[in-house]
Protein backbone atom coordinates (compact mmCIF):
# COMPACT_ATOMS: atom_id res chain seq x y z
CA UNK A 1 0.00 0.00 0.00
CA UNK A 2 1.44 3.36 -1.04
CA UNK A 3 0.74 6.43 1.02
CA UNK A 4 2.45 9.67 2.06
CA UNK A 5 3.41 9.25 5.66
CA UNK A 6 3.54 11.96 8.24
CA UNK A 7 6.55 11.56 10.48
CA UNK A 8 7.53 13.72 13.45
CA UNK A 9 11.19 14.02 14.39
CA UNK A 10 12.31 15.40 17.75
CA UNK A 11 15.93 16.34 17.30
CA UNK A 12 18.50 17.63 19.71
CA UNK A 13 19.74 21.13 18.95
CA UNK A 14 23.32 19.89 18.82
CA UNK A 15 22.58 17.04 16.44
CA UNK A 16 20.46 19.07 14.08
CA UNK A 17 22.07 22.50 14.34
CA UNK A 18 23.38 22.45 10.79
CA UNK A 19 20.11 21.21 9.41
CA UNK A 20 18.79 24.76 9.47
CA UNK A 21 21.67 26.10 7.41
CA UNK A 22 20.60 27.62 4.12
CA UNK A 23 17.01 27.59 5.31
CA UNK A 24 16.96 23.80 5.34
CA UNK A 25 17.61 23.57 1.60
CA UNK A 26 20.78 21.57 2.18
CA UNK A 27 18.76 18.86 3.89
CA UNK A 28 16.44 18.58 0.89
CA UNK A 29 19.37 18.47 -1.51
CA UNK A 30 20.88 15.61 0.49
CA UNK A 31 17.68 13.58 0.14
CA UNK A 32 16.11 14.10 3.56
CA UNK A 33 12.51 12.85 3.20
CA UNK A 34 9.82 15.51 2.85
CA UNK A 35 7.53 13.38 5.00
CA UNK A 36 9.47 14.36 8.13
CA UNK A 37 8.59 17.39 10.24
CA UNK A 38 11.36 18.31 12.63
CA UNK A 39 10.88 19.68 16.12
CA UNK A 40 14.18 20.98 17.48
CA UNK A 41 14.60 20.74 21.23
CA UNK A 42 17.39 22.08 23.46
CA UNK A 43 18.10 18.51 24.56
CA UNK A 44 16.24 15.28 23.83
CA UNK A 45 16.16 14.78 27.61
CA UNK A 46 13.54 17.54 27.49
CA UNK A 47 11.15 15.42 25.40
CA UNK A 48 8.45 13.95 27.61
CA UNK A 49 6.39 10.81 27.00
CA UNK A 50 3.36 13.06 26.61
CA UNK A 51 5.10 14.99 23.77
CA UNK A 52 5.76 11.73 21.91
CA UNK A 53 2.18 10.52 22.39
CA UNK A 54 0.77 13.90 21.36
CA UNK A 55 2.61 13.59 18.05
CA UNK A 56 0.62 10.41 17.40
CA UNK A 57 -2.57 12.11 18.58
CA UNK A 58 -1.84 14.95 16.15
CA UNK A 59 -1.73 12.50 13.27
CA UNK A 60 1.83 11.24 12.97
CA UNK A 61 2.20 7.82 11.40
CA UNK A 62 5.66 7.54 12.93
CA UNK A 63 7.78 9.39 15.46
CA UNK A 64 11.50 9.33 16.09
CA UNK A 65 14.01 11.06 18.28
CA UNK A 66 17.59 11.94 17.35
CA UNK A 67 19.94 12.74 20.20
CA UNK A 68 23.62 12.75 21.00
CA UNK A 69 25.70 9.56 21.22
CA UNK A 70 25.08 7.68 24.48
CA UNK A 71 28.54 8.50 25.83
CA UNK A 72 28.72 11.98 24.33
CA UNK A 73 25.55 13.86 25.25
CA UNK A 74 26.11 17.59 25.64
CA UNK A 75 23.90 17.43 28.73
CA UNK A 76 25.50 14.21 29.99
CA UNK A 77 22.43 11.96 30.15
CA UNK A 78 19.78 13.72 28.08
CA UNK A 79 19.80 11.31 25.16
CA UNK A 80 19.79 8.30 27.50
CA UNK A 81 16.70 9.67 29.22
CA UNK A 82 15.09 10.22 25.82
CA UNK A 83 15.85 6.63 24.80
CA UNK A 84 14.12 5.35 27.95
CA UNK A 85 11.05 7.47 27.22
CA UNK A 86 10.97 6.19 23.66
CA UNK A 87 11.17 2.70 25.16
CA UNK A 88 8.19 3.50 27.40
CA UNK A 89 6.14 4.59 24.38
CA UNK A 90 7.18 1.48 22.44
CA UNK A 91 5.86 -0.63 25.33
CA UNK A 92 2.62 1.38 25.49
CA UNK A 93 2.09 1.03 21.72
CA UNK A 94 2.56 -2.72 22.02
CA UNK A 95 -0.05 -2.76 24.80
CA UNK A 96 -2.45 -1.04 22.39
CA UNK A 97 -1.60 -3.70 19.80
CA UNK A 98 0.15 -1.16 17.58
CA UNK A 99 3.55 -1.75 15.95
CA UNK A 100 6.19 -0.50 18.40
CA UNK A 101 8.50 0.22 15.41
CA UNK A 102 6.40 3.32 14.76
CA UNK A 103 8.65 5.08 17.24
CA UNK A 104 12.43 4.90 17.36
CA UNK A 105 15.48 6.46 18.98
CA UNK A 106 18.72 7.28 17.18
CA UNK A 107 21.97 8.34 18.82
CA UNK A 108 23.95 10.26 16.19
CA UNK A 109 27.06 12.42 16.07
CA UNK A 110 26.61 16.16 16.21
CA UNK A 111 26.15 18.26 13.11
CA UNK A 112 24.74 17.40 9.74
CA UNK A 113 26.29 13.97 9.26
CA UNK A 114 25.33 11.42 6.57
CA UNK A 115 23.84 9.29 9.36
CA UNK A 116 21.26 12.03 10.05
CA UNK A 117 19.99 11.74 6.48
CA UNK A 118 20.21 7.94 6.56
CA UNK A 119 18.14 7.75 9.75
CA UNK A 120 15.44 9.89 8.12
CA UNK A 121 15.41 7.72 5.00
CA UNK A 122 15.26 4.56 7.11
CA UNK A 123 12.39 5.88 9.22
CA UNK A 124 10.50 7.06 6.12
CA UNK A 125 10.82 3.63 4.51
CA UNK A 126 9.86 1.82 7.70
CA UNK A 127 6.66 3.84 8.10
CA UNK A 128 5.79 3.43 4.41
CA UNK A 129 6.13 -0.34 4.90
CA UNK A 130 3.97 -0.28 8.04
CA UNK A 131 1.26 1.81 6.40
CA UNK A 132 -0.98 4.49 7.92
CA UNK A 133 -1.26 4.86 11.68
CA UNK A 134 -4.08 2.76 13.14
CA UNK A 135 -5.01 5.81 15.21
CA UNK A 136 -6.44 7.50 12.11
CA UNK A 137 -9.74 5.64 12.19
CA UNK A 138 -11.70 8.72 13.24
CA UNK B 1 4.12 5.04 50.86
CA UNK B 2 1.60 3.00 48.95
CA UNK B 3 3.20 1.74 45.74
CA UNK B 4 1.19 1.02 42.62
CA UNK B 5 1.62 0.46 38.90
CA UNK B 6 -0.55 1.09 35.87
CA UNK B 7 -2.85 -1.69 34.76
CA UNK B 8 -2.35 -3.07 31.23
CA UNK B 9 -3.90 -0.74 28.64
CA UNK B 10 -6.14 -3.48 27.25
CA UNK B 11 -7.79 -3.81 30.66
CA UNK B 12 -8.22 -0.05 30.99
CA UNK B 13 -9.61 0.37 27.46
CA UNK B 14 -12.14 -2.40 28.15
CA UNK B 15 -13.35 -0.50 31.25
CA UNK B 16 -13.97 2.80 29.45
CA UNK B 17 -14.79 1.64 25.93
CA UNK B 18 -18.44 2.71 26.13
CA UNK B 19 -17.77 6.10 27.70
CA UNK B 20 -18.09 9.32 25.74
CA UNK B 21 -16.43 11.49 28.37
CA UNK B 22 -13.78 10.29 30.80
CA UNK B 23 -12.17 12.14 33.71
CA UNK B 24 -8.68 10.79 34.37
CA UNK B 25 -8.22 11.75 38.01
CA UNK B 26 -4.70 11.89 39.44
CA UNK B 27 -3.79 11.75 43.10
CA UNK B 28 -1.01 13.97 44.41
CA UNK B 29 -0.27 11.61 47.31
CA UNK B 30 1.74 8.37 47.39
CA UNK B 31 1.14 7.45 43.75
CA UNK B 32 2.72 10.71 42.64
CA UNK B 33 5.84 9.88 44.62
CA UNK B 34 6.05 6.38 43.14
CA UNK B 35 5.42 7.79 39.63
CA UNK B 36 2.33 5.67 39.04
CA UNK B 37 -0.63 8.01 39.33
CA UNK B 38 0.41 11.63 39.66
CA UNK B 39 -0.43 14.42 37.24
CA UNK B 40 2.29 13.41 34.79
CA UNK B 41 1.17 9.78 34.69
CA UNK B 42 -2.48 10.87 34.38
CA UNK B 43 -1.56 12.98 31.34
CA UNK B 44 0.17 9.99 29.75
CA UNK B 45 -2.79 7.76 30.53
CA UNK B 46 -5.28 10.27 29.13
CA UNK B 47 -3.32 10.32 25.89
CA UNK B 48 -3.16 6.52 25.76
CA UNK B 49 -6.92 6.25 26.38
CA UNK B 50 -7.63 8.70 23.55
CA UNK B 51 -5.31 6.78 21.21
CA UNK B 52 -6.60 3.37 22.29
CA UNK B 53 -10.23 4.33 21.73
CA UNK B 54 -9.42 6.09 18.45
CA UNK B 55 -7.88 2.85 17.27
CA UNK B 56 -11.17 1.12 18.09
CA UNK B 57 -12.96 3.77 16.06
CA UNK B 58 -14.59 5.30 19.13
CA UNK B 59 -14.83 9.00 19.83
CA UNK B 60 -14.13 10.00 23.39
CA UNK B 61 -13.42 13.20 25.25
CA UNK B 62 -10.81 12.69 27.93
CA UNK B 63 -10.10 15.38 30.49
CA UNK B 64 -7.59 15.36 33.31
CA UNK B 65 -7.84 16.51 36.89
CA UNK B 66 -6.08 15.89 40.16
CA UNK B 67 -6.83 15.93 43.86
CA UNK B 68 -4.46 16.57 46.75
CA UNK B 69 -5.43 13.08 47.94
CA UNK B 70 -8.24 10.71 47.06
CA UNK B 71 -8.35 9.21 50.56
CA UNK B 72 -10.02 12.13 52.34
CA UNK B 73 -13.65 13.16 52.20
CA UNK B 74 -12.99 16.89 51.78
CA UNK B 75 -10.90 16.35 48.65
CA UNK B 76 -13.37 13.88 47.15
CA UNK B 77 -16.10 16.53 47.46
CA UNK B 78 -14.11 18.78 45.13
CA UNK B 79 -14.81 16.39 42.23
CA UNK B 80 -17.93 18.56 41.88
CA UNK B 81 -15.80 21.02 39.88
CA UNK B 82 -15.88 18.61 36.89
CA UNK B 83 -19.61 17.89 37.17
CA UNK B 84 -21.20 17.18 33.80
CA UNK B 85 -17.85 16.73 32.09
CA UNK B 86 -17.53 12.95 32.50
CA UNK B 87 -19.45 9.68 32.25
CA UNK B 88 -16.88 7.88 34.37
CA UNK B 89 -13.85 8.60 36.51
CA UNK B 90 -10.67 6.72 35.74
CA UNK B 91 -8.75 7.08 38.98
CA UNK B 92 -4.98 6.85 39.09
CA UNK B 93 -5.06 6.68 42.88
CA UNK B 94 -4.41 3.54 44.87
CA UNK B 95 -7.30 1.26 45.74
CA UNK B 96 -8.10 3.41 48.75
CA UNK B 97 -8.83 6.38 46.51
CA UNK B 98 -11.08 4.34 44.22
CA UNK B 99 -12.99 3.00 47.22
CA UNK B 100 -13.39 6.49 48.67
CA UNK B 101 -14.88 7.78 45.41
CA UNK B 102 -17.23 4.77 45.28
CA UNK B 103 -18.19 5.27 48.93
CA UNK B 104 -18.91 8.97 48.63
CA UNK B 105 -20.07 9.52 45.05
CA UNK B 106 -23.24 7.52 44.61
CA UNK B 107 -23.83 8.71 41.03
CA UNK B 108 -20.27 8.44 39.76
CA UNK B 109 -18.89 5.35 38.07
CA UNK B 110 -15.24 4.97 39.02
CA UNK B 111 -12.64 2.65 37.51
CA UNK B 112 -9.15 1.81 38.78
CA UNK B 113 -6.28 2.61 36.44
CA UNK B 114 -3.69 1.14 38.78
CA UNK B 115 -2.91 -2.10 40.51
CA UNK B 116 -2.08 -1.26 44.12
CA UNK B 117 0.90 -3.41 44.97
CA UNK B 118 2.48 -2.80 48.37
CA UNK B 119 3.73 -0.47 51.12
CA UNK B 120 7.30 0.33 50.26
CA UNK B 121 9.95 2.82 49.35
CA UNK B 122 12.35 3.64 46.57
CA UNK B 123 15.64 1.78 47.02
CA UNK B 124 17.18 3.42 43.97
CA UNK B 125 15.84 5.67 41.23
CA UNK B 126 13.03 3.87 39.44
CA UNK B 127 13.01 0.91 41.84
CA UNK B 128 10.58 0.36 44.73
CA UNK B 129 10.66 -2.44 47.29
CA UNK B 130 8.07 -3.72 49.70
CA UNK B 131 8.97 -2.92 53.31
CA UNK B 132 5.79 -3.29 55.36
CA UNK B 133 2.76 -5.58 55.16
CA UNK B 134 0.48 -3.45 57.33
CA UNK B 135 -0.18 -6.51 59.50
CA UNK B 136 -1.35 -4.48 62.47
CA UNK B 137 0.96 -6.00 65.09
CA UNK B 138 4.42 -4.60 64.51
CA UNK B 139 7.44 -6.67 65.63
CA UNK B 140 10.14 -4.34 64.30
CA UNK B 141 11.42 -3.64 67.83
CA UNK B 142 12.39 -7.32 68.04
CA UNK B 143 13.93 -7.61 64.59
CA UNK B 144 16.28 -4.69 64.34
CA UNK B 145 13.76 -2.61 62.40
CA UNK B 146 13.58 -5.09 59.50
CA UNK B 147 10.18 -6.66 58.81
CA UNK B 148 9.99 -10.46 58.53
CA UNK B 149 6.29 -10.36 57.67
CA UNK B 150 6.77 -8.29 54.49
CA UNK B 151 10.34 -9.15 53.59
CA UNK B 152 10.64 -12.89 54.36
CA UNK B 153 9.10 -14.92 51.52
CA UNK B 154 7.51 -17.18 54.14
CA UNK B 155 6.69 -14.42 56.63
CA UNK B 156 8.49 -16.49 59.25
CA UNK B 157 8.44 -15.20 62.80
CA UNK B 158 11.30 -17.49 63.85
CA UNK B 159 13.72 -17.39 60.96
CA UNK B 160 15.84 -18.04 59.09
CA UNK B 161 14.31 -21.11 57.49
CA UNK B 162 17.53 -22.88 56.55
CA UNK B 163 17.04 -22.46 52.83
CA UNK B 164 19.05 -19.28 52.44
CA UNK B 165 22.53 -19.32 50.92
CA UNK B 166 25.07 -16.58 51.46
CA UNK B 167 22.39 -14.25 52.71
CA UNK B 168 20.14 -14.76 49.68
CA UNK B 169 16.64 -16.25 49.76
CA UNK B 170 16.01 -19.70 48.34
CA UNK B 171 13.08 -18.46 46.25
CA UNK B 172 15.36 -16.18 44.26
CA UNK B 173 18.97 -15.13 44.70
CA UNK B 174 17.98 -11.56 43.90
CA UNK B 175 16.04 -11.47 47.17
CA UNK B 176 17.94 -10.91 50.39
CA UNK B 177 17.28 -13.28 53.28
CA UNK B 178 15.82 -10.76 55.69
CA UNK B 179 16.44 -13.07 58.63
CA UNK B 180 20.15 -13.10 57.77
CA UNK B 181 20.01 -9.29 57.71
CA UNK B 182 18.10 -9.26 61.02
CA UNK B 183 20.78 -11.52 62.53
CA UNK B 184 23.60 -9.32 61.22
CA UNK B 185 21.95 -6.13 62.38
CA UNK B 186 21.10 -7.39 65.87
CA UNK B 187 24.68 -8.65 66.13
CA UNK B 188 26.03 -5.20 65.26
CA UNK B 189 24.15 -3.86 68.27
CA UNK B 190 25.27 -6.71 70.53
CA UNK B 191 21.76 -8.13 70.62
CA UNK B 192 22.25 -11.48 68.87
CA UNK B 193 20.67 -13.23 71.86
CA UNK B 194 17.34 -11.79 70.69
CA UNK B 195 17.46 -14.34 67.86
CA UNK B 196 17.10 -17.17 70.40
CA UNK B 197 13.83 -15.84 71.81
CA UNK B 198 11.05 -17.94 70.29
CA UNK B 199 8.20 -15.84 68.96
CA UNK B 200 4.84 -17.32 70.03
CA UNK B 201 2.16 -18.43 67.61
CA UNK B 202 0.74 -15.28 66.19
CA UNK B 203 -2.82 -13.96 66.07
CA UNK B 204 -3.23 -12.79 62.47
CA UNK B 205 -6.66 -11.24 63.00
CA UNK B 206 -5.03 -7.80 62.99
CA UNK B 207 -3.62 -8.51 59.53
CA UNK B 208 -6.98 -8.40 57.79
CA UNK B 209 -7.94 -12.00 58.48
CA UNK B 210 -10.55 -10.68 60.91
CA UNK B 211 -12.35 -8.60 58.29
CA UNK B 212 -11.83 -4.95 57.29
CA UNK B 213 -9.80 -3.11 59.88
CA UNK B 214 -10.79 0.16 61.49
CA UNK B 215 -9.02 2.68 63.69
CA UNK B 216 -11.03 4.92 65.97
CA UNK B 217 -9.37 7.77 67.84
CA UNK B 218 -12.01 9.08 70.24
CA UNK B 219 -9.82 12.05 71.07
CA UNK B 220 -10.13 13.16 67.46
CA UNK B 221 -13.77 12.37 66.76
CA UNK B 222 -16.41 15.12 66.81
Amino acid sequence: MSFDPKITLFSCHYTSQQSCAEGGHELQQLGFPASISMVRVPCTGKVQVTSLLKAFEDGADGVYVVGCPVDGCHNVKGSVRAARRVGAVQKALAELDVESERIAMYHLPRGLQPQFIAAGVEMDQKIRDLGPSPFHKI
Amino acid sequence: MIVAERKPMAEIIEMVKDCKKVLVLACRGCVTVCSAGGEREAAILASLVRLGLKKEGREVEVIEGSLVRQCDREYIDSIDQWQGQYDAILSTACGVGVNFIANLRQKDMVYPALNTTFFGGSTEQGVWMEQCAGCGDCVLHLTGGLCPVARCAKSLMNGPCGGSVEGRCEINRDVECIWQSIHDRLGAFGRSAQMEVIAPIRDWSTAGHGGPRKTVRKDLTV
